[in-house]
């Protein structure tokens, strides 16, 4: 009896200890991030161009980068992903059509990033000859969020109730009404929340820009999507890994690194947010 | 007019579903168009076998050996790390902690999931490298071991959230009889609960193990860049992914050392391609795969 009690206790407490090592270490990645970026945020450092190789100045088309790179591919993959979720969830009749198309969703999702940057340059920036632009970045992106706009809004549509489906049909609706009228809006806040998890996704990563889309330096700010831009998180990197100033650089990667946590955070709280008021507002 | 909408809306949908299908092929396709053409300057065996990378010398040895040995120990490093903090932080939050702690511990986590890697780097590179130094003594921060450990950080997240789920599935009914039966929390966890969720959690650890190995940013720049095969962990190391993504930049477009990358890629997806195969057959081999 006693030894059993003994296994208890420390097997508890090891499952608190473990959990309070995880919870530990994102409070000190959080501080050592934000105790060290913060002070570098002002007006300036937001609004203006890096200066003297990157020693001194803002990261403001960075931040333009980004964004044009994150609006860009989520406009070229939302439509593709709500169209391949309603064939997947709506019509699907093939079978062996809808398997492949689910296998290749799957195995899309699991691909490591860098291997969507090396397809970018063979076929965006190469083959149909856009270089390295916002473009070919935006489209490398698209593809990498694809997966899990599929995945999240096919599980949004599949999670409206089939009555609501059928009463639609019984009241003479076609398909296309029913899908468009009934099922989309129903569906529509659970798929705001996974395109808005893509979003985050898709602005922090690096891998796919890599040799896409991103530059180390650029004075101009782009002026159509075949420029090559700025991003933050590539510009994180190349401050680390580039140049000769590290003493300087470093504090600015620091101050860059806590405008994407910023941006990546408050773009899934949003996606909480949204989340939480549906559930309450659910009457179903 | 209706019937032309109707066709019209569906082949959209069918159209979509088709370039998802496309994307991937490819994908694989351009991997194999420009990394096979490395064959006719190395064979298959020397190519894996080789320890020797050096893409820019002359002449070249385009051998991927030490890099492969850089992305196993990298990622393994991580998995020792990440599995009991996974597993033990799922167990924790799906069988010990009450609806408030859940409630809060179960954001913190998804939280660490959606860090972008490149800060992550980061903080490898500006804060735990230095630290190292300074507690081990050892010649630089950057290495297998500081890798590891912020890989491992990083696949928590992805192991404690499947491993969650596989949990939540376990009947609670099973809980309530053996705890009805006199077991303990812990023997209830260890031998019922556990092993009822066994397939679900190595789901997760396989699933764990495909990020790892695929992590690009942590890897180029914590892991130290060094192409050789460790003696020790504390040895920098080139894991394959960032072989690709710090030398495809300066390669001439249809040159040697481009195939090769492009054949390292190669194995880099046979290999994550292999690991997604094993999760699914694991994780849903009740015959769920619908």
């Amino acid at each position: 009896m006693k030894r059993r009690e003994w296994e208890e206790f420390l097997g508890v407490n090891l499952l608190r200890l473990v959990i309070g090592i995880t919870v530990a270490f994102l409070i000190l990645f959080l501080f050592v991030i934000f105790s060290k970026g913060a002070p570098m945020i002002s007006w300036s450092f937001l609004t203006e161009s890096p200066r003297k190789y990157m020693t001194e100045g803002g990261i403001f088309p960075a931040i333009v980068g980004t964004f044009w790179l994150t609006i860009l591919s989520i406009a070229f993959s939302l439509p593709l992903g709500i169209f391949t979720a309603i064939y997947l969830s709506c019509y699907a009749r093939a079978a062996w059509f809808v398997r492949i198309t689910r296998l290749s969703v799957r195995t899309l999702a699991g691909v490591p990033s860098i291997i969507f940057g090396l397809f970018g340059r063979m076929v965006f920036v190469h083959l149909f000859g856009f270089g390295i632009s916002i473009l070919s970045g935006a489209l490398t992106l698209g593809i990498l969020a694809l997966p899990m706009i599929i995945n999240s809004s096919e599980e949004a549509i599949r999670g409206v109730p089939k009555d609501f489906w059928e009463a639609s049909l019984a009241l003479g609706a076609t398909q296309r009404q029913t899908i468009l009228r009934v099922i989309l809006p129903t569906a529509l806040p659970n798929i705001l929340t996974g395109v808005i998890i893509s979003i985050g996704r898709v602005a922090g990563e690096t891998a796919p820009i890599l040799f896409t889309a991103a530059t180390f330096y650029t004075r101009q700010m782009p002026s159509s999507a075949m420029d090559e831009v700025m991003a933050l998180p590539y510009h994180i990197y190349a401050l680390m890994t580039e140049g000769a100033h590290a003493s300087k650089q470093v504090p600015i990667a620091y101050g860059t690194a806590v405008v994407l946590l910023l941006v990546v955070l408050s773009i899934s709280a949003i996606a909480i947010i949204i989340r939480y008021h549906m559930r309450r507002k659910r009457t179903w | 007019m209706k019937n032309i909408r109707e066709t019209t809306f569906k082949s959209l949908t069918y159209v979509s579903a088709l370039f998802t299908i496309i994307f991937l092929f490819g994908i694989i396709g351009s991997l194999f168009l420009e990394g096979l053409p490395l064959i006719k300057l190395v064979t298959f065996k020397t190519f894996i076998l080789n320890p020797s990378w050096h893409p820019t010398s002359y002449p070249a040895d385009f051998g991927i050996l030490s890099l492969i040995a850089g992305s196993l120990i990298v990622t393994m490093g991580a998995l020792i790390l990440a599995i009991p903090l996974g597993i033990g932080s799922a167990i924790y939050i799906s069988e010990i902690a009450g609806n408030k702690t859940r409630e809060i511990i179960k954001p913190i986590i998804e939280l660490l999931a959606g860090i972008p890697s490149v800060v992550y780097g980061l903080f490898g590179m500006a804060f735990l490298s230095p630290f190292l130094i300074r507690v081990f003594g050892i010649p630089t921060g950057l290495n297998a071991f500081s890798a590891s450990i912020i890989l491992g950080i990083m696949v928590v997240p992805i192991i404690s959230s499947m491993s969650e789920d596989a949990l939540s599935t376990v009947p609670r009914q099973l809980r309530e009889a053996s705890l009805a039966l006199g077991a303990t929390r812990w023997e209830t966890i260890m031998r019922v609960v556990l092993p009822a969720a066994k397939s679900g959690v190595i789901g997760s650890v396989v699933l764990g193990f495909g990020r790892a190995i695929g992590e690009t940013m942590v890897v180029i720049m914590v892991a130290g860049g060094a192409a050789q095969i460790p003696t020790s962990i504390f040895q920098p190391v080139r894991p394959m992914t960032a072989a690709v993504a710090a030398e495809m930049g300066e390669t001439v477009f249809g040159s040697p050392h481009f195939h090769a990358l492009y054949a390292i890629a190669i194995v880099l997806f046979i290999i994550t391609f292999a690991t997604n195969l094993i999760t699914e057959v694991v994780f849903f081999r009740k015959g769920d795969l619908k």
